[in-house]
């Protein structure tokens, strides 16, 4: 049950289409800097494959330049 | 169960969260993410928002509590709010956290044969008068002590001078704001004869120069800095770093420059010879507005008990000025100072420039300096040479740390030496006081006793036998606690702590008493810029928590004093303010009506005709002056502001083949001042769980130390062990080593060093010797 922290970069004057993509993501919780050009992506999966697949998705998101990992935990299934 | 792993996995989450807004944070300093506003609220919430002050710095943040059914759920920045307009920091949106505390003090303990023993408030409060009065009656008024806070609400401190000065007699009240902004008082005093800014935070809006005098703004002041990363990247306003650290404020900064400790004194002079030089002083505005003064110099720095300083002022001329400073050009001072010819011309240049506003800021760097009033003066000096002052963007302007350092320390005179108007050598302010107070005018004593540093080595001698603490930790936060612990554990003193949580000074208490939280209780606070603020009380506190305010109240009504204190308990923090105003009265501080500061978030001092007055001493918006000039600095007799001759003397302890390090000492983002409420709060904890030692690459390669390692800190006062931080949060220059305070597991406290300002008495917390092993 990986649950990873990063700071998304939007491409210049991208960051509301990037904000809407993630939002759209089940696995994705945002929180975008009120006056920078960045935002915190939280994301929870269930398992490392699912965790691949999002990257994949996270990947094809035209509006965002950088995805950089803060911090990431797994716990136990069940928790 | 279910729900705890819920509970765990959202704890987990959050901490993800955190750890991505610390490295936000960390690469853009003045960060701020509006939607931690809305989190912890409930989807179906249907909450109660009740606006106040922020409960930590000096910005005064205004917050809105969210609370539901009776219980503190939510907070968000208040947009109604001058100072932050709906910002806060990552300190400002988890304070109500601490609330929920298990450790929380809510019950009265009184220590029995080395126990603390639950006991009924009454009783222990019975217990806390008694005793006040068995010392004096035995040892004398002067026996007895209370130190309070720049964190006590302004009706707490004024029940604690009313008692203390008005009642017993004695003159023995001091605070921990003694410890951080002593320095810019006696600067305020001494250069323009009326305390705090002239400024208001406004100017940052008008400022093309933002150029800030060590001072960590980005961690210390998070919310005001991020408005000036604003308007850097709106309309290209320009930051400029002099520290002794490299700091998230030096990065975020378009320009840092680096000192050698101490030398500001130089720096600032040689910014003023620059200007003089250069022909960039405002002559029209110095001759109408100015004059120069000198004071006694090699002053000694307090170090030896019942040290005595009094400055003897004389008047020189422009032309003595100017011939002092030829010691300060800049190639003099680059050779001392370490900052290059080249980057003191640059500051001056920005200073003498007509064309640019600039507003200087300060806090701890400037004040806790063993020449901390000089240090206020010689900025002071710069503002006033170019006429850049009391005007929208040109200012100097000195931050607090605290909450209501200003509003309770300053304008109540929480201080020995002060009064809630003047000081007590005064006699006309004395007069006033004993009037309002409507005790006899002989009562209160002329004479200050004990400054914060000296009234705990009277407390080590045995002079002073019984003392009351309230919302402060001296314990942790005094300097060179090694010898003020033993101290306080000292038979010879009876030890009263009214707190929230127990601290390191509540564990040498005789009694504990149980202190209301913030929001549990009303109360004003005054900010840095003069914003006086009210709240209601939001939640009831847990068992048997009480305010100071009233807990003092109730020992002054035991003692024999309750004609003086007529106070209800329901609406004493509306009478005491009511009482309080009347110190304040006119055009040149007058304090806005209660009801005024119910409706608005927060309003300015002098509050003149139903408006705030935002630029002190600039007759087109301070309706105080009267001299028909376009500036009138009316806190002296003949309306004119002091320029200072001020020279560079050296620190008291310097680096030597025994102790080759500078120690410095501050504060890091997540944790506010001694910890005992931050740490409380899980996500700040485990964003910043201990402290550490920083120390720059070259000097750990040269000791071995690796990033973690733990190594001592040795000085000839005491040792702290600590984990070597290399190339992390901060980096100091070479030679010096870092260590943030709030951390009462470290205690670097017990390392520094007791000297303090011979004028303000504010000791110096950035500049003491000491050598480094592997631990």
């Amino acid at each position: 049950m990986p649950i990873k922290s990063y700071l998304a970069h939007p491409h210049s004057g991208k960051k509301e289409q990037l904000i809407q993509a993630l939002s759209s993501i089940e696995q994705c919780e945002i929180m975008p800097a009120q006056n920078k050009e960045v935002l915190i992506l939280v994301t929870e999966t269930e398992n490392e494959s699912e965790e691949n697949l999002l990257k994949e998705k996270l990947e094809t998101i035209n509006s965002l330049k950088l995805l950089a990992l803060v911090s990431g935990f797994n716990t136990p299934k069940n928790n | 169960m279910y729900t705890s792993q819920t509970n765990r996995r959202s704890f987990i989450k959050k901490m993800a969260m955190l750890s991505a807004m610390t490295a936000a944070a960390t690469m853009f300093p003045g960060i701020l993410f509006a939607d931690q506003q809305e989190e912890g609220i409930p989807n179906s919430a249907n909450l109660d928002w009740k606006k106040g002050p922020c409960r930590f710095c000096g910005v005064g943040c205004g917050i809105l509590v969210g609370t539901e059914n009776g219980k503190a759920v939510a907070v968000k920045g208040d947009p109604n709010s001058p100072v932050n307009k709906g910002l806060l920091c990552v300190k400002g949106y988890h304070q109500t956290m601490c609330i929920q505390s298990k450790d929380r003090l809510t019950h009265a303990l009184v220590k029995k044969n080395g126990q603390y023993i639950k006991t009924p408030l009454n009783e222990a409060l019975d217990i806390v008068a008694n005793k006040m009065k068995e010392t004096i009656e035995k040892h004398g008024k002067d026996a007895v002590a209370m130190y309070t806070s720049g964190q006590s609400t302004i009706p707490e401190g004024y029940v604690a001078s009313k008692l203390m000065k008005g009642a017993i007699g004695t003159n023995n009240l001091d605070c921990n704001a003694r410890l951080c902004m002593a320095s810019a008082v006696a600067g305020f005093l001494t250069s323009f004869g009326a305390d705090e800014p002239m400024g208001c935070y406004e100017d940052i809006e008008h400022a093309d120069y933002f150029i800030t005098w060590g001072n960590n703004m980005a961690e210390m002041h998070p919310v005001l800095f991020s408005r000036m990363l604003e308007q850097k990247s709106r309309r290209g306003a320009k930051i400029i770093d002099f520290a002794t650290r490299t700091t998230r404020s030096s990065t975020a900064s378009d320009t840092s420059i680096l000192f050698e400790p101490q030398t500001d004194l130089a720096v600032a002079n040689a910014i003023c010879y620059e200007i003089i030089n250069n022909g960039w002083v405002n002559r029209s505005f110095v001759e109408k507005h100015c004059n120069f003064s000198k004071g006694l110099t090699n002053m000694g720095y307090g170090l030896e008990d019942n040290y005595k300083f009094k400055d003897k002022p004389s008047t020189i001329d422009f032309e003595a000025y100017k011939k002092f400073l030829e010691d300060y050009t800049p190639e003099k001072v680059a050779k001392y100072s370490k900052v290059s010819v080249k980057d003191i011309k640059y500051l001056a240049a920005i200073y003498g420039d007509p064309n640019k506003k600039v507003v200087s800021y300060w806090c701890m760097g400037m004040n806790q300096h063993t020449r901390g009033t000089w240090m206020n003066n010689l900025v002071y000096n710069i503002h006033l040479l170019t006429g850049k002052i009391s005007q929208p963007g040109n200012g100097p302007f000195s931050l607090t740390g605290q909450p209501s350092a200003c509003g309770t320390a300053r304008e109540v005179g929480t201080f020995t030496h002060k009064l809630p108007k003047g000081v007590v050598m005064n006699e006309k302010h004395r007069r006033l006081a004993a009037k309002i107070w409507k005790v006899p005018y002989e009562r209160i004593p002329a004479k200050p006793t004990y400054h914060a540093t000296e009234m705990f080595r009277a407390v080590d001698r045995g002079d002073i036998k019984f003392i009351w603490t309230q919302v402060t930790n001296p314990l942790v936060s005094l300097p060179k606690t090694s010898r003020y612990r033993p101290g306080m554990e000292k038979d010879s003193c009876f030890v009263v702590v009214s707190d929230v949580f127990p601290t390191p000074t509540s564990d040498v208490a005789d009694v504990i008493l149980p202190a209301s939280w913030h929001i549990e209780k009303s109360g004003l606070y005054g900010n840095s810029e003069r914003r006086t603020q009210h709240w209601d009380k939001m939640v009831e506190g847990p068992g048997e928590t009480t305010p100071d305010a009233w807990m003092t109240i109730e020992v002054a009504k035991r003692m024999g004093y309750g004609d003086l204190f007529p106070y209800s308990e329901e609406n004493h923090v509306e009478e005491i303010y009511n009482e309080y105003r009347q110190f304040h009265e006119g055009a040149k501080h007058g304090m806005a009506p209660l009801e005024v500061l119910k409706k608005e978030s927060g309003v300015i001092w002098p509050y003149v005709d139903g408006k705030s007055t935002q630029w002190r001493f600039n007759a087109k918006y301070d309706p105080a002056c009267s001299n028909g000039e376009d500036f009138h600095f009316y806190g002296k007799p003949d309306g004119k502001a002091v320029i200072w001759q001020r020279p560079y003397e050296p620190a008291p302890e310097v680096p030597d083949a025994t102790y080759p390090f500078w120690l410095n000492t501050g504060r890091v983002i997540e944790h506010w001042h001694t910890g005992s409420m931050t740490r409380r709060i899980p996500v700040l904890h485990k964003a910043m769980p201990s402290a550490y030692a920083e120390f720059h690459p070259e000097d750990a390669k040269a000791l071995g130390i690796r990033n973690g390692e733990n190594i001592k800190i040795i000085s000839r006062r005491g040792s702290c062990i600590l984990p070597a931080s290399i190339n992390e949060r901060g980096l100091p220059t070479k030679g010096q080593v870092f260590v943030p305070f709030f951390d009462e597991n470290m205690m670097i406290n017990d390392v520094t060093l007791d000297a303090f300002c011979p004028i303000s008495k504010e000791p110096d917390y950035k500049k003491c010797a000491v050598k480094v092993e592997k631990a």
